[in-house]
């Protein structure tokens, strides 16, 4: 006994008191679905490149984004942006522009020409793509990246189908997407232009191929009746921006007008105005609000000094003149006239009613199915015909260029599991992150960084891209915006705020509960900004 | 490779770290080499609040210091709960005495350091039973004498360790097992107990100030700059209680955060008796969502709403508003690092976020507290757009 007067215990410490026992509910570190990648046709995993991004890490941004898309430059410039529609931080202040972020990481990596290795050993499998659009580029590319060898056949003389015939170069500028193709074909992808395929059989027949995949999109302009006088000028959309990037543009004359609500009927009014029309009018049988066309385009639209005639429809057209019939709306949203007619003058008349696909290439296909006048599919993007696959607008579809890449990739995983006789299983979704579970306490004010456009009257009578693309200290603020919701960004929080040190900090912004000393208490949870910890009962 | 560096960091200095920031730009409590003065173990209460703030304060002032303090702890939950005989939580030199003589040991051991030439620093803490009522007069006799001491009160209102009994700093109308809810004025009345932090400012010390655990950016640059002085100081910090005052143990930092932005927990710093500096309120809130997280001030909302008191209250906050100024531009609103801080609402939604959906904060751990009466925060707004259909349909 050599311990002091009156002391008879040796000193402990309390980490030998396991509190960890006094827990009836336990943190857990998780990995959300942010609203942001759920949303995206294109399956990107935004929160992640925008985390890489958050510390000025672009390339590793882009190649995160690359895994699921190949044409990011493209994307920032055309997606209509699901992801910032349902971007959480929309309801704290405002979305974050993440297509934004998205173009300059994609114009950075055309300018530091960063590529994409082909890493995969060579399965011996040869994939025929027919039509080099967003789908089947997407397709080729993924494709390539899982070993397998692939040639692209398109009827055009370039490729990039309706990013370059279908979207005006001042939305999208040719060097952008000729840049993101080439990309594609150095990795090893056969293309063959020119080359139109009028009947995919003899391919499907010739055995060189192991599988097939349709991507030839949609480029037919809808028929519908209009009325006319012999002398009277009618044209297709689809026709007009096509032979537009062919340098082989239409006379359209001093008034033009275009009859639709969609996308296609702006672009196409819009280039009306860069050709030299002095005056472009957009008629549409409905409102505004129930336009298909996406609202900035509208807005762009309004900006360049085109007119738009809302609830109205043509029902003649002759030469210099057009009849134009009111239009009112019933219960049900439907139009349907009111007898009152007026006239309106018009050099030509453009028809922008929607595009159909152009089927002939599978006539006489064994198994093929055609319903309401697109290829029916599986969830696998297989037709009835075993081993041939199609996607993008020739499939029940939104037919954007953000869905076409989409198809593309998930084709490619099907095809992918076909040749290796499997079956692609897509892993489980994890849980929606909600805004409810995330304390927006934690983050900085921020307003939103806005991409400056040139002005509405200096666009007129040149094909200059419009909306232009942030600087690196722009992009770097925008990326710093995402909130990460449902996954954890590294910001020590639980780690400090456990009353009982209970976290452990294992670097590399990653931690650990230590279950030992972890009371149960909930503050970690509760404080976390981005809501990637859950509590989950103690099951005994 | 930008030219000129974006001073914006995602959480800018509001958590504990931010991996965007600069080391020196980081808090104590996001290094893992941190002391961890107070260490797993101990045995308060889930969610303790107190632990957390003497971990916070102790960590930064080892780290200001070198390591070189010795800490005095008056009798309290923390003495008991952090030292129960054998057995120790503390990780630094640590002393205990009496209940009401922490301030005089203090005295003491730094009177012995001085005699022997060290350098070593004396931090003493209480809780505000220790300091507001039993220690008061050797507290107040180490501030008249400037004693170089930094004394730190953990304040959750009441004698939480004995059963939640009422003492000089328990808040009006909290319920305490001496103050029940019953009668005319149900709680603690008005008009009663001691604004400690003002009385010390009285005896103009070099440096008095507030804290919460909810701030600790701002927490630790105030224990670092206590150290700079010689003389008396004295911190009084915010340490929410989940068993006294009925909160989920989860909201304890929510709970303190919720103290300083309705204004009823003014946020400063004084010298010498002046004030110098105030923390900015950046998302006001009425007092009502303060009390609502606690069952102390149940009475105040069932079985009937008693909307005069909740008024006195929210007075109460209003008064420490306008004498502080924690609403006016010479208030700072954080320890920015040069991005934007905006104050006011947020521009489109409460403060906080409604908890509304399956992996919400666990409330189970605390009292069984209704988070999810407030109506959703998206019922009532337009519909998202849904997808912009393509060009398939346009008549």
């Amino acid at each position: 006994m050599d311990k002091p007067f009156a002391i008879t215990l040796d000193v402990g410490s309390s980490l030998a008191n396991h509190t960890g026992a006094w827990r009836v509910e336990r943190p857990v570190y998780r990995d959300f679905l942010p609203p942001c990648n759920k949303a995206c046709p294109a399956g990107e995993n935004i929160q992640r490149w925008l985390y890489d991004a958050e510390d000025g890490s672009y390339e590793q941004a882009w190649r995160t984004l690359m895994e699921d898309n190949p044409l990011p430059a493209v994307m920032g410039r055309v997606c209509y942006h699901p992801c910032q529609t349902a971007c959480n931080r929309g309801q704290v202040d405002e979305a974050v522009g993440i297509n934004a972020v998205e173009r300059f990481l994609g114009d950075e990596a055309i300018r530091q020409g960063w590529t994409v290795p082909v890493t995969a050993a060579a399965t011996g499998k040869h994939v025929l793509v027919v039509g080099a659009g967003p789908t089947g580029l997407s397709a080729a590319y993924h494709l390539r990246r899982l070993g397998h060898a692939v040639t692209i056949r398109d009827a055009a003389d370039k490729p990039g189908g309706m990013m370059r015939y279908g979207i005006p170069a001042y939305r999208l500028p040719r060097e952008t997407v000729d840049a993101e193709i080439d990309r594609i074909l150095d990795m090893g992808v056969r293309m063959e232009l020119g080359a139109e395929v009028r009947n995919i059989r003899p391919d499907l027949a010739s055995g060189r191929y192991d599988a097939v995949l349709m991507a030839i999109g949609a480029q037919l302009g809808k028929r519908a009746w209009v009325p006319a006088g012999e002398a009277a000028r009618i044209l297709e959309a689809v026709d007009v921006l096509h032979d537009v990037e062919e340098g082989d543009a239409p006379q359209l004359g001093r008034r033009v007008v275009v009859y639709g609500g969609g996308n296609t009927a702006i672009d196409t009014a819009r280039t009306a105005k860069r050709l030299g029309a002095e005056e472009a009018i957009i008629v549409y049988r409905r409102t505004r609000d129930r336009m298909p066309a996406h609202d900035s385009e509208v807005i762009e639209a309004l900006e360049e000094g085109i007119t738009m005639k809302w609830l109205s429809t043509i029902s003649y057209a002759d030469a210099g003149t057009l009849t134009i019939e009111r239009m009112e709306l019933d219960e049900t949203g439907f139009p349907r006239g009111t007898g009152e007619f007026e006239d309106l003058a018009a050099d030509s008349l453009v028809l922008a009613l929607g595009q159909e696909a152009d089927l002939s290439l599978v006539e006489g296909v064994e198994g093929l199915e055609i319903v309401d006048g697109v290829v029916a599919v599986d969830e696998r993007m297989m037709t009835g015909h075993p081993g041939l696959f199609a996607g993008g607008d020739m499939v029940p579809s939104e037919r954007t260029v953000t869905v076409g890449i989409g198809h593309g990739k998930r084709a490619a995983r099907h095809i992918d599991a076909y040749l290796r006789s499997t079956l692609y299983q897509p892993g489980a979704k994890a849980p929606d992150a909600e805004l409810g579970a995330l304390n927006t306490w934690y983050y900085a004010d921020a307003p939103h960084q806005v991409r400056p456009r040139l002005e509405g009257p200096r666009r007129t009578g040149t094909f200059d891209e419009v909306v232009q693309g942030l600087s690196a200290e722009t992009a770097l603020f925008e990326a710093r915006r995402c909130m990460s919701c449902g996954n954890c960004f590294g910001c020590d929080n639980c780690f400090g705020v456990c009353p009982d040190n209970a976290v452990i900090k294992l670097g590399d912004g990653r931690y650990a509960i230590d279950y030992d000393y972890c009371k149960g208490c909930g503050i970690c949870v509760e404080e976390c900004p981005s809501g990637a910890i859950e509590m989950v009962p103690e099951m005994p | 490779m930008a030219a000129t560096p974006v001073k914006f960091y995602q959480v800018g200095s509001f958590a504990v770290g931010n991996r965007l920031l600069e080391s020196g730009q980081l808090s104590v409590q996001s290094d893992p080499g941190r002391t961890n003065a107070l260490t797993s173990g101990h045995r308060a209460c889930q969610g303790c609040g107190e632990a957390l703030g003497a971990r916070y304060a102790l960590d930064a002032a080892m780290a200001v210091t070198g390591g070189r303090v010795i800490t005095v702890n008056a009798t309290g939950c923390l003495e008991v709960f952090s030292t129960p005989y054998p057995e120790t939580s503390w990780r630094v030199p640590w002393l205990h005495s009496l209940f009401g003589n922490a301030p005089a040991v203090a005295t003491g051991v730094q009177a012995a350091l001085r005699a022997k030439g060290s350098d070593v620093r004396v931090v003493a803490q209480g809780g505000d039973g220790g300091t507001v009522d039993i220690g008061f007069a050797c507290l107040s006799g180490m501030f008249e004498r400037n004693d170089d001491v930094l004394y730190i009160c953990y304040d959750n209102g009441g004698y939480m360790n004995t059963g939640v009994q009422r003492s000089g700093a328990t808040p009006p109308a909290a319920r305490t097992s001496t103050t029940q809810a019953v009668g005319e004025h149900p709680g603690n009345v008005f008009g009663q107990g001691k604004d400690a932090p003002r009385i010390a400012m009285a005896h103009e010390i070099p440096y008095v100030a507030t804290a919460t655990v909810a701030d600790l950016a701002d927490f630790e640059a105030k224990v670092a700059k206590a150290m700079t002085f010689r003389g008396a100081r004295y911190l009084h910090v915010m340490v929410p209680c989940p068993l006294g005052w009925g909160s989920a143990s989860s909201h304890t930092v929510r709970i303190a955060r919720l103290a300083a932005e309705s204004g009823l927990f003014p946020v400063f710093e004084a010298e010498h008796g002046e004030v110098t500096h105030v923390r900015r309120i950046r998302r006001q809130v009425p007092v009502e969502e303060y009390l609502r997280l606690q069952r102390r001030y149940a009475h105040l909302f069932s079985p009937v709403r008693d909307d005069v008191t909740i008024a006195r209250l929210q007075a109460a906050a209003d008064r420490n508003i306008a004498r502080y100024g924690l609403l006016e531009d010479t208030a700072v609103a954080e320890l920015s690092y040069g991005e934007p801080v905006v104050t006011g609402a947020a521009p489109t939604l409460d403060f906080p976020v409604p908890a509304r959906d399956h992996h919400v904060p666990s409330t189970s751990a605390g009292p069984g507290l209704d988070l999810h009466e407030r109506p959703d925060p998206l019922i009532g707004r337009p519909p998202l757009p849904g997808p912009t259909p393509g060009d398939q349909e346009t008549i």
